[in-house]
């Protein structure tokens, strides 16, 4: 039989049917003080180390709370935990908290 | 004795109707529906105390009781004319000395965007059918059991040229916030999702009404306008949007699937507005100027107040109609 060599795309949608989001609950849980925030990117704009790297710590916590972790140990790495974001966030969010749980609550494989 | 039509027993008829019989007016209220007051009667809780709608609107309908008004239900109006020699108006054939305007709004109908799959598809329902099914203390999914995942969708009719309205309903944004507490409050369990393109809580409480929901409750906001809903072979609905703060498309499964639709000018304000020759933008009823003359009108005599002429909310409307009765007394006592 020729094979030519079709296969199946993988999708790039975030499919909340099928997201393991027990880790992103267990942060949530954690640092209840992530729920209330609104995404504006204080936190990734004043971040010293996203001035250098791709390093992004609002979409890093959207992605980990809609249980979406590829790529998130190695970016994670990178936060020096200086905690500038924590001072100019609108919302009160514990930000370095947040990446202290995330690195602790990332699922086996992605650590 | 003076006498003067309002037309439309809202909110902002009645405030106005009674504040001028106090004042010695003889004050005649049209209302095209049998009850008075249907756009507030039909809720549950109002944004942002969560007040008993109908404790409220019993408050407002007691005002009908004001002696000088005469309240004229099941009555539509098909006449509105001015008259050069008297100054006045002709009402259904009676003559007034002035007209005030409060016909109001009415919501957006969904079936208008199929590809939300309104009125195709079960589980797919409009924010006044959950206010319903608020009210009633029963949120059911399309088997009758309870609901586990729910969705409600920002900006239905509203901010949309697809449908030629391009202004903010404005107070959509924030009876979502409400009535997703209101589902948790009611089935702490179930999971509730929020779609937005961008949440405006203008006004007093309502920042923190939404805080609340995010820390309180667990409700779960995502920025991105849902552009498809379909039915799933077991009687629920996938939806699909953009999560534009990941830059990712977005699917998920849901029992039912919330439609907050906007506010447009009712059929009364559109036939009205067009036969006294005040029509505005969207159908709306034109005002002078929004900032220094709003309840006057290019036609004398005739005023307007409340939802007729823009989305309003109930405290909105109700002190717009303070202030178009005092417009209307200063006629009065002018001519």
């Amino acid at each position: 039989m020729n094979k030519f060599g079709f296969q199946i795309s993988t999708t790039r949608s975030i499919d909340l049917d099928t997201a393991d989001l027990t880790a992103a609950e267990r942060l949530l849980e954690a640092e209840p003080s992530l729920k209330a925030c609104i995404g504006c990117g204080g936190c990734t704009a004043t971040c010293t180390a996203a001035e250098f790297v791709d390093f992004n710590i609002r979409r890093m916590h959207t992605a980990f709370v809609r249980g979406q972790q590829e790529g998130l140990r190695e970016q994670l790495n990178r936060c020096m935990l200086c905690g500038k974001c924590l001072l100019v966030c609108p919302r009160g969010v514990h930000t370095r908290s947040v990446i202290m749980v995330m690195r602790k609550e990332l699922t086996p494989e992605e650590k | 004795m003076k006498k003067v039509a309002i037309i439309g027993a809202g909110p902002a008829g009645i405030e106005a109707a009674s504040l001028l019989a106090a004042q010695g007016v003889d004050a005649v209220l049209y209302e095209k529906e049998q009850q008075p007051l249907h756009n507030l009667t039909d809720k549950a809780f109002l944004f942002p105390n969560f007040a008993d709608a109908q404790e409220v609107a019993e408050k407002i309908l007691a005002k009908l009781n004001t002696p000088g008004l005469t309240l004229k239900a099941d009555t539509e109006v098909t006449q509105l004319q001015p008259q050069a020699a008297s100054n006045g108006w002709l009402v259904n054939g009676e003559a007034f000395d002035a007209v005030l305007l409060t016909s109001g709004y009415t919501t957006f109908d969904a079936h208008r965007k199929e590809e939300l799959g309104y009125g195709i598809y079960p589980g797919i329902h409009t924010s006044l059918e959950m206010e319903k099914m608020l009210r009633e203390g029963k949120v059911v999914n399309t088997i009758g059991e309870m609901p586990r995942r729910i969705a409600f969708l920002q900006c239905v009719g509203s901010r949309d040229e697809k449908v030629g309205n391009h202004y903010c309903s404005k107070l959509c944004c924030v009876t979502a916030v409400k009535q997703a507490i209101e589902v948790k409050k009611l089935m702490p369990q179930c999971e509730v999702y929020v779609f937005y393109m961008d949440l405006r809580m203008w006004g007093q409480h309502f920042e923190e009404l939404y805080r609340q929901a995010q820390t309180d409750y667990g409700i779960k906001f995502i920025r991105g306008r849902i552009s498809e809903a379909g039915g799933t072979f077991d009687r629920k609905v996938q939806i699909k949007a953009e999560d534009t703060l990941m830059g990712r498309p977005l699917k998920l499964t849901v029992d039912l699937f919330v439609l907050m639709v906007g506010m447009e000018a009712s059929r009364g304000t559109r036939n009205l507005g067009a036969l006294a020759g005040i029509a505005g933008e969207y159908g709306f009823a034109q005002s002078v100027d929004p900032h220094i003359a709003d309840n006057l009108t290019a036609q004398n005599g005739l005023f307007v107040a409340g939802s007729c002429k823009r989305p309003m909310t109930l405290t909105d409307s109700l002190t717009d109609a303070r202030s178009a009765a005092f417009e209307v007394l200063k006629q009065l006592l002018e001519n």
